[in-house]
């Protein structure tokens, strides 16, 4: 009879950036139930933003995230924007578009790798991480910046795109095209990835209405929400582009949600260069002077799902209560539907599947018996255990196999000189 | 799809003598202040009926009482809905909203360890930031709290 094993994953755990605690309990191989533990990445940020005047929020919401670290600024934005009743002039929308889209395609890229690393695809890794690189590039063109790009601020951004500057973005973006269609059908049409993916850690219609999940998790399971269309901001009505949704719902499917989006992120990009090389040079910000008293609640649509931020201020010049509501948030939850029942390997890469950011919400893996709290198995031997099962579908059951004999060969030999003892 | 302003006057229709005043903002955002004993039925009709998304709740200790903000999405409109709610500082307690979806499962964790809220009926009222050696009634966002650090 197999016994029920707890397992660990977290708080620190290379499968993850961030410390968080899953606790899986496994009946045998089959993951019955989980539980979790956050809170070791909290870092008061709501608390901090009280003591900070609103222009400095703006530098402190930045670090919440290092990969969707423009979504954050660009929430509070469309909040402190609603308060004080500005609209923001074009240029500064179709700035911040491209910055937000850029981040989008960096973002999915980064999940691409990652999830080929779980799988035991370390190619897909290194491919996507290399073609992420000139997106990081243009990121520094545009901003000054590869990572926190403090390009926000009340009433529009801090910097202009400079004309010379549009022909370098679109032969960067024109170059990244080929490749990203080139990993999407490499991925696409893997048949192992299929058997490792397809019909796995699915969440249905329903149950993402139960977690309220939102981003590319929700759209994988066909509920059609994006708050870019939903209730837009920036230039997102201003540009022609389409909202990716698959109806199945598995790992699968998060994964060609993602791949897609990062085409219609190049498209957006596009779209704004060419209104902005049509449109002559303008202003980029309103000059906001004083913030009314009043409350303000603004979303944006970062690479994981909508971000939300409330703001509530007294006429003074510093947030009185500022909510933030990271989309791993409510994502993360979603494990409890589309981990139960799968099998450890499974579960691995349903965890990663959400794309999980714990600095906006909080992770480590390690495996204990549930009887003698003695560990079993860790971190790197989980992404180990998952990466095999890959290469057994792969068809090298026959060198397994052949391990395994030579096991019970030595075994046998042991039992041998036992007996003769 | 509904206008705002219909959605305000079938709110005000149903819960006629409970919603004390009702706020329109810049775009779509609407802030009803409810009654506690409204506001379980208000989200319910919300959630239910009219297909509201659950996206968060904001607590804060506004001195005189707790005050909790829940913010509920129109995905069709964009319409953010929120709703206001008063909570004495001498009883503080709340019906839960984890019987209507999950989703409201952490942030009333997270509300009651903050501030010290009761949610009743709440499956499971442990704490979700902290660790086990937190000490017991300390709510870091309690106003009391804060002034009593200060030098």
């Amino acid at each position: 009879m197999p016994e029920k094993t707890i397992i660990p994953v977290g708080p620190y755990h290379p499968l993850q950036e961030e410390p968080e605690l899953f606790k899986l309990y496994c009946d045998g191989e089959i993951v019955t139930d989980i539980e979790w533990e956050t809170g070791y990445n909290h870092r008061g940020i709501e608390k901090i933003n009280e003591s900070k005047t609103f222009e400095q929020v703006f530098f402190v919401v930045e670090r919440i995230c290092g990969i969707c670290s423009t979504s954050h600024p660009f929430a509070y934005a469309n909040a402190m924007e609603e308060i004080a009743h500005v609209t923001v002039p074009d240029r500064a929308k179709y700035i911040r578009s491209i910055v937000g889209e850029l981040e989008r395609i960096h973002s999915h890229l980064l999940w691409v790798g990652l999830a080929g690393h779980f799988i035991g695809y370390n190619t897909v890794f290194m491919w996507a991480w290399k073609y992420r690189e000139p997106v990081l590039d243009l990121f520094e063109i545009i901003t000054g910046n590869r990572n926190s790009y403090a390009m926000f601020k009340i009433g529009g951004v801090r910097r202009d795109i400079e004309e010379k500057d549009f022909s370098t973005i679109l032969t960067i973006l024109d170059g990244l095209k080929p490749k990203a269609e080139m990993l999407m059908n490499a991925v696409i049409d893997d048949p192992v990835i299929h058997m490792r993916t397809k019909g796995k850690g699915i969440l249905t219609r329903q149950d993402i209405i139960d977690f309220c999940a939102v981003g590319p998790t929700a759209r994988a399971s066909g509920v059609d929400i994006d708050i870019r269309r939903d209730d837009p901001y920036a230039a997102y009505p201003l540009v022609n582009w389409k909202v990716i949704v698959a109806a199945e719902g598995d790992i699968f499917a998060k994964a060609v949600v993602r791949f897609l989006e990062i085409f219609e992120s190049i498209s957006i990009i596009e779209q704004c260069i060419e209104k902005m090389r049509k449109e002559k040079p303008g202003d980029i910000e309103v000059k906001v002077k004083n913030i009314p008293e009043g409350d303000g609640s603004g979303r944006a649509e970062a690479p994981r799902g909508e971000v939300f931020h409330y703001v509530k201020s007294d006429g003074s010049n510093a947030p009185v209560r500022h909510k933030i509501r990271a989309p791993s948030y409510v994502n993360v939850a979603t494990f409890k539907k589309s981990c139960v029942g799968q099998t450890i390997t499974d579960a691995t890469l349903a965890l990663a599947a959400v794309d999980p950011c714990y600095c906006c919400t909080e992770r480590m893996a390690s495996v204990y018996d549930a009887r003698t709290r003695n560990k079993i198995l860790d971190g790197t031997g989980l992404i180990r255990m998952s990466q095999e099962q890959t290469r057994l579908i792969q068809g090298r059951k026959s060198k397994v196999e052949g391990q395994r004999s030579k096991v019970e060969g030595r075994r046998s030999k042991v039992e041998g000189r036992r007996s003769k003892e | 799809m509904m206008e705002t302003n219909e959605f305000i006057e079938l709110m005000k229709f149903k819960y006629k003598l409970n919603v004390i005043r009702t706020y329109i903002r810049y775009k779509n955002r609407v802030l009803f202040d409810l009654n506690k004993d409204v506001f379980f039925k208000a989200a319910t009709f919300l959630y239910k009926e009219l297909n509201f998304r659950f996206i968060i709740a904001t607590g804060r200790d506004n001195d005189k009482t707790y005050e909790i903000v829940y913010h509920f999405s129109n995905d069709q409109t964009g319409l953010i809905t929120n709703l206001r709610i008063n909570i004495p500082k001498n009883k503080p307690e709340i019906e839960s909203l984890t019987s209507l979806f999950v989703a409201a499962d952490w942030i009333e964790r997270e509300m009651h360890e903050l501030l010290g809220i009761t949610f009743l009926n709440h499956p499971n009222m442990k704490s979700l930031l902290s660790g086990e050696n937190w000490k017991e009634g300390v709510h870091p966002y309690k106003l009391e709290s804060r002034q009593a650090k200060k030098p």
